[in-house]
């Protein structure tokens, strides 16, 4: 085991890992910080995707090792400081982005990276964004919708036909 | 997966000394296959080499003709550099963001992965494997199913792109996975054309010489008409071997007509 230190939503925290302890491993169970979901645990379902250094990555697809001294994200620090919802987050409650919910954590990460990157993004844009973020109750439609919801964008005619 | 240690040294030369040691370590570049493998306990190695401290093999720089691209340069950068623009679309290609943020060129490349895009672009672009050892051309790399001519403790440090005068890559997706079912590279440099196939041989990446006859004559879709790769395709639950030799030709079109 060696200790392992990085930035966790704006607070310094440390724990201990091993060697092929996952990031995601280290943030649910050293951490306890539930909120990043791990679906696949084979790196294509997206739901443990966190920010690392601004970066969307899934965090079961890295060692907590390797994020030693790193900027994390995950969907805990996406709410308000008074612990209202985000923008991103109301608007998935807005327009019904999930269904089940176990998806949502990563879907929202997802969706603060590309908004990060381009704040208007097309439907089309979104859509091959979330290339490798997984719903299983098949609800895209809606997290197409409040995606393109939370950049301010008119939502009437997303997946209109 | 099996107990192992990490260790992520600052100096290349330390990195090789480890493997030279012990013969089950194992490099860790980006993960994005590794992880995946040792999740399956399809691998078992002593301990695990990172190569993310060491700094001089990430970045991306043009000089004389040349793009040089360090080996722990992650798909996002090459996707976003643009200096060869069918190199950054193939880049910006492959897997999802999260893969891309990730997954580094030399890691494709050492992995030689059938089904991987970036072993059709180094073959495709005729490009240089440069190693803590020696340089490779990529004619001469390419050894077949995830075999390369990479030695035991020997790691690739950067690829060297000689820019094309056209090129242009296409490929059929496999949705799931978002690897090639098929993927085609064209270039073309003054009278040179190239021609490198992923996804669809038996024997990995490999060049299409007859395609490159063709289009060496007359560069244009229509040369290409109606011809098929000879050799042993892949087949697999998402296509026949017939399917994927009729898609090389598709493909090989398409990017003949996007160069």
């Amino acid at each position: 085991m060696t200790q392992v230190s990085m930035t966790v939503n704006g607070k310094a925290v440390s724990a201990p890992a091993e060697g092929r302890s996952l990031l995601s491993t280290y943030l649910r169970e050293a951490l306890q910080l539930t909120g990043t979901h791990v679906g696949c645990d084979t790196g294509q379902c997206g739901a443990c995707t966190v920010h690392v250094n601004g970066k969307m990555v899934k965090s079961c697809n890295m060692f907590a090792t390797e994020a030693d001294g790193a900027e994390i994200t995950t969907v805990e620090g996406m709410a308000n400081g008074d612990g209202s919802l985000g923008v991103i987050q109301q608007a998935f409650q807005d327009h019904h982005g999930l269904q089940c919910g176990f998806c949502t954590p990563g879907m929202v990460m997802a969706a603060a990276a590309l908004l990060k990157d381009n704040p208007k993004p097309s439907e089309a844009e979104v859509r091959a964004h979330l290339s490798g973020n997984l719903c299983r109750c098949t609800g895209y439609h809606n997290i197409v919708k409040s995606i393109m919801a939370a950049s301010g964008q008119d939502v009437a005619a997303v997946a209109a036909e | 997966m099996y107990e192992f240690d990490i260790k992520a040294p600052s100096k290349l030369g330390k990195v090789v000394r480890k493997l030279k040691k012990d013969e089950d370590a194992v490099v860790l570049g980006g993960g994005q296959t590794l992880i995946p493998t040792l999740k399956q306990r399809l691998a078992a190695p002593s301990q695990l080499i990172s190569l993310a401290k060491i700094d001089k093999l990430k970045g991306i720089s043009s000089d004389n003709g040349v793009v040089t691209i360090g080996a722990s340069t992650v798909h996002a950068d090459v996707a976003a550099d643009g200096a060869i623009p069918a190199l950054s679309a193939l880049a910006g290609g492959i897997g999802d963001p999260s893969v891309r943020n990730r997954g580094t060129i030399g890691g494709s490349l050492a992995n030689n992965d059938p089904s991987a895009c970036y072993p059709a672009g180094a073959l495709g672009l005729g490009a240089t494997i440069v190693t803590t050892d020696r340089k490779i051309a990529a004619d001469d790399y390419f050894r077949g199913l995830f075999e390369t001519a990479l030695e035991g403790a020997e790691i690739i440090t950067a690829i060297e792109f000689p820019v094309p005068d056209k090129a242009a890559y296409v490929k059929f997706d496999q949705p799931a996975s978002r690897f090639a079912l098929v993927g085609v590279f064209v270039s073309r440099t003054g009278s040179d054309v190239r021609v490198a196939v992923t996804g669809a041989s038996e024997s990995g990446v490999f060049r299409w010489a007859e395609a490159e006859a063709a289009l060496a004559a007359n560069f244009a879709p229509e040369a290409l008409e109606g011809m098929t790769p000879s050799g042993d395709m892949i087949g697999d639950i998402h296509g026949s071997p017939e399917y994927r030799a009729h898609l090389v030709g598709v493909m090989a079109r398409r990017a003949v007509a996007a160069c």
